[in-house]
């Protein structure tokens, strides 16, 4: 292995692990100032988790990993689909009817109703992708409307179909039937999600469509190079639109782990907000699908570790968002200071080599 | 080898339509006829009641201030998406000096906190050249965990607030010319054709208003002479538009995006400050509820110009109170003006030979028509989203003929002038 290819093994690492030192500090300043018991925070956070903690967090995770990829999609074709929030509550509510509604028995629910979710989260993203080429609307401003909107459409339809449990206020759509339930995993005496294999199935598709496909060569080449890649002859229009379908077809199965796995309905009190964390995460793992999935544990470990930290120390577990916030602002400029600092290295080693050919001719001349 | 034609030489040279006094006092009178007529056509008063318009200023100033915010930042080439963020920051600062120590102290707490946000939105994208999209998400995600966390230590414990909410904070002096609003308030009352919208327009003028509206009200007029009028302004937007340039002519380009986005910052601050001391009384979590990307919604109707700015946050802060006011059916009484709007778009699409968008317009304006002859009401929770759909839909229409500054959103190294 020669030395240049250690310091950029070395550069690569570096980055991740500054910013999570710096995370780590600021926070910790932000705990020392507030008065709060610092050492405590962290010796809960960082203490080796508990078998049921452990399942909780790799179910999260993979809900993670699953918005993740969504905002990949988009990232890697330079486009920002921060509308991954409102394309999985839409898609999970579609899925939700559609599995409730139970026309196909048993798996053959499950599968339709998975269809019918990426289907509606494809479209819902697709509106922003029409707009984008057909009127050049930025994708930005539109998803975030569209995340608005879709909280009231999901209202509406809610409750147009919703069936009310007694003696509460919560309404949900119907229950899936037991026999359209995707099984846990047994896992550390407890169960994950069945899901979890999908989500794996996602990210190698994923890799594989990227990294090794004609489409996956035009997307990059789109989203690194938009008039390079109008040269050698891709449509950039089509290919903005596929991206969004396809970025909205991914996030149509973040609410699939939970529907699915945990609540079986779409009620009022299904999670929100996963796909801004999809964008931290993607951000945090350089949209490589390995990244994204030690990006996405990372989360889920600081969220599920701060649970208890309003009971133990009376701080609020709130304090693991300034973390995760801080941990994706410092990653992408600790990635910026450490290519500026390897461009410097390469253009010291390059004058110094040029320097030495041109003495070495000197001295023959 | 044909020779290529440049399309841009090609086009013929439209001569810029310039928004001058005469052309605004006739956009006034012209929407108060439009008012006027949709208010007697549906029935529905209080479309422009005086309380309507006083509550839309309520409404338009938070996303007037956030889009004013987004403007100084974009006009000097840095997009600024962290503007929800650093409202969020403003809210709290609001929430928190404004009880601790008096509501002027919350006015400045929440410039401060905002600028703050700014400041590290300014390191983050001038210094290190992060993506601004990227920056500003992070800010946004930042804010509201710093935001919740703060308010759980601040207020959890003091009598009448809580962990996500501060005890109600005392009022900010406003301004009423009795003399002026009782009359108006008569004229008002008798639903003359444009007289009393007028009536009902000054009078919204003259009643309760709070000084920080004012004060924002002088902010924009403020933003404009110092952008357009002075040579501080003219550096900060060649910033904007050309940085190689304008550092080859010796400005400090760091430097005045710098200023540019702690300004923004702070802009958005007030904003969030406006939202919790004259909008509510209190600081809430989640109290700014996107209207920083409203703002900057706004902002991109406006053409990136403080009067087209104005325009916008009017037309949103009018959208977000008739759904607040009335609901439902004072929502659906806007679906008229909006099926009107549709087809007048697609005549004048017809014109500009946009055969295919005019038909779109078209059967969209004969849809919305078709909903309003068919119900009588719009659904309380679609009338939610009124602001939004707004948004969007005026995005569609007119994001074609904006022009954003040309260095807009991209990373400039210092020294890459050479």
């Amino acid at each position: 292995m020669t030395d240049s290819r250690m310091t950029r093994i070395a550069l690569a690492v570096a980055a991740p692990v500054l910013a999570l030192v710096t995370a780590f500090v600021i926070t910790s300043v932000v705990l020392i100032l507030a008065g709060d018991d610092w050492l405590g925070v962290w010796g809960q956070i960082l203490s080796w988790p508990s078998n049921r903690t452990m399942v909780n967090i790799v179910n999260s995770a993979t809900v993670y990993y699953l918005s993740a990829v969504a905002v990949a999609i988009g990232f890697r074709m330079n486009l920002f689909n921060i509308g991954v929030d409102g394309q999985y509550r839409v898609a999970s509510f579609a899925a939700a009817w559609v599995a409730g509604e139970a026309w196909l028995p048993g798996y053959l629910n499950i599968v339709l109703a998975l269809l019918a979710g990426m289907f509606v989260g494809a479209m819902w993203a697709g509106i922003a992708g029409l707009l984008r080429v057909t009127r050049g609307v930025s994708e930005v401003i539109s998803t975030i409307m569209l995340n608005a909107i879709a909280t009231a459409v999901v209202a509406y339809f809610l409750r147009k179909v919703a069936i009310r449990t007694e003696g509460s206020n919560i309404i949900s759509t119907k229950p899936i039937a037991e026999e359209s339930r995707i099984p846990g995993i047994p896992f550390l005496g407890g169960e994950i999600y069945g899901f979890v294999v999908v989500a794996v199935l996602v990210g190698v598709a994923y890799w594989v469509v990227i990294n090794r496909t004609r489409f996956g060569f035009d997307l990059r080449a789109a989203g690194q190079n938009e008039s390079a890649a109008v040269a050698s002859g891709i449509d950039v229009k089509r290919m903005i639109l596929v991206t969004m379908l396809l970025s909205g077809a991914a996030a149509g199965l973040v609410g699939m782990p939970l529907l699915f796995g945990q609540d079986y309905a779409y009620g009022s009190t299904f999670q929100s907000g996963l796909g801004f964390a999809g964008i931290a995460i993607a951000l945090l793992g350089r949209n490589h699908p390995v990244g994204i999935a030690l990006g996405a544990l990372l989360f889920a470990f600081l969220d599920q570790q701060s649970n208890p930290l309003q009971i133990l120390l009376d701080v609020s577990p709130d304090i693991v968002k300034v973390t995760q916030g801080v941990i994706v602002l410092a990653v992408v400029i600790a990635y910026e200071v450490v290519r500026r600092y390897g461009v410097r290295i390469e253009q010291r080693q390059v004058a110094a080599a040029l320097d030495a050919e041109t003495r070495e001719k000197e001295v023959s001349a | 080898m044909t020779v290529a034609t440049d399309p841009v030489a090609v086009a013929p040279a439209k001569s810029r339509f310039r928004l001058s006094w005469p052309w605004i006092l006739l956009g006034i009178a012209g929407i108060l006829v439009v008012m006027s007529l949709l208010r007697i056509v549906t029935g529905v008063d209080d479309l422009d009641s005086s309380g309507t318009i006083r509550a839309t200023l309520i409404a338009a100033v938070p996303i007037g201030l956030a889009g004013l915010g987004g403007l100084w930042s974009e006009r000097a080439g840095v997009v600024n998406i962290g503007l929800e963020g650093m409202m969020m920051l403003g809210t709290f600062g609001a929430g928190y000096f404004g009880y601790f120590y008096g509501p002027w102290q919350g006015v400045v707490g929440a410039i401060l906190l905002g600028a703050a946000g700014g400041l590290l939105h300014a390191v983050a994208t001038v210094y290190f050249g992060v993506d601004h999209i990227v920056s500003g998400v992070a800010i946004n995600i930042i804010a509201a965990g710093a935001v919740q966390y703060l308010a759980g230590m601040a207020f959890t414990g003091v009598p009448g607030g809580g962990q996500t909410q501060s005890p109600p904070i005392d009022r900010l002096p406003s301004i009423t010319i009795s003399g002026l609003s009782e009359p108006l308030g008569e004229i008002e009352r008798e639903n003359w054709f444009v007289v009393s919208d007028a009536a009902a327009v000054l009078r919204a003028l003259v009643t309760n208003m709070s000084v920080l509206t004012i004060i924002a009200l002088a902010l924009f007029v403020a933003t404009w002479w110092l952008l357009w009028r002075t040579a501080f302004g003219l550096r900060l937007r060649s910033v904007g538009e050309s940085p190689a340039a304008a550092e080859s002519l010796g400005v400090n380009v760091y430097r005045y995006k710098f200023i540019a986005v702690i300004t923004s910052g702070g802009l958005a601050g007030l904003a969030g400050g406006f939202l919790a001391l004259v909008a509510a009384n209190a600081f809430r979590d989640g109290q700014t509820g996107g209207r920083g990307y409203i703002g900057l919604a706004a902002m991109i109707f406006g053409n990136w110009r403080p009067g087209g700015l104005f325009a916008g946050s009017m037309l949103f802060g009018y959208t977000d109170t008739l759904r607040l006011r009335g609901g439902g059916e004072t929502v659906h009484a806007l679906l008229l003006l909006v099926a009107v709007f549709l087809v007048l778009l697609a005549l004048w699409q017809w014109r500009q030979h946009g055969r295919r968008s005019a038909l779109i317009a078209a059967v969209l304006g004969v849809v919305v028509a078709g909903i309003y002859m068919v119900s009588d009401q719009v659904p309380n929770e679609l009338a939610t989203m009124t602001p939004y759909l707004t948004t969007l839909l005026v995005l569609a229409v007119f994001s074609q003929n904006l022009r954003m500054p040309a260095a807009d959103g991209k990373i400039y190294r210092k020294g890459s002038a050479g």
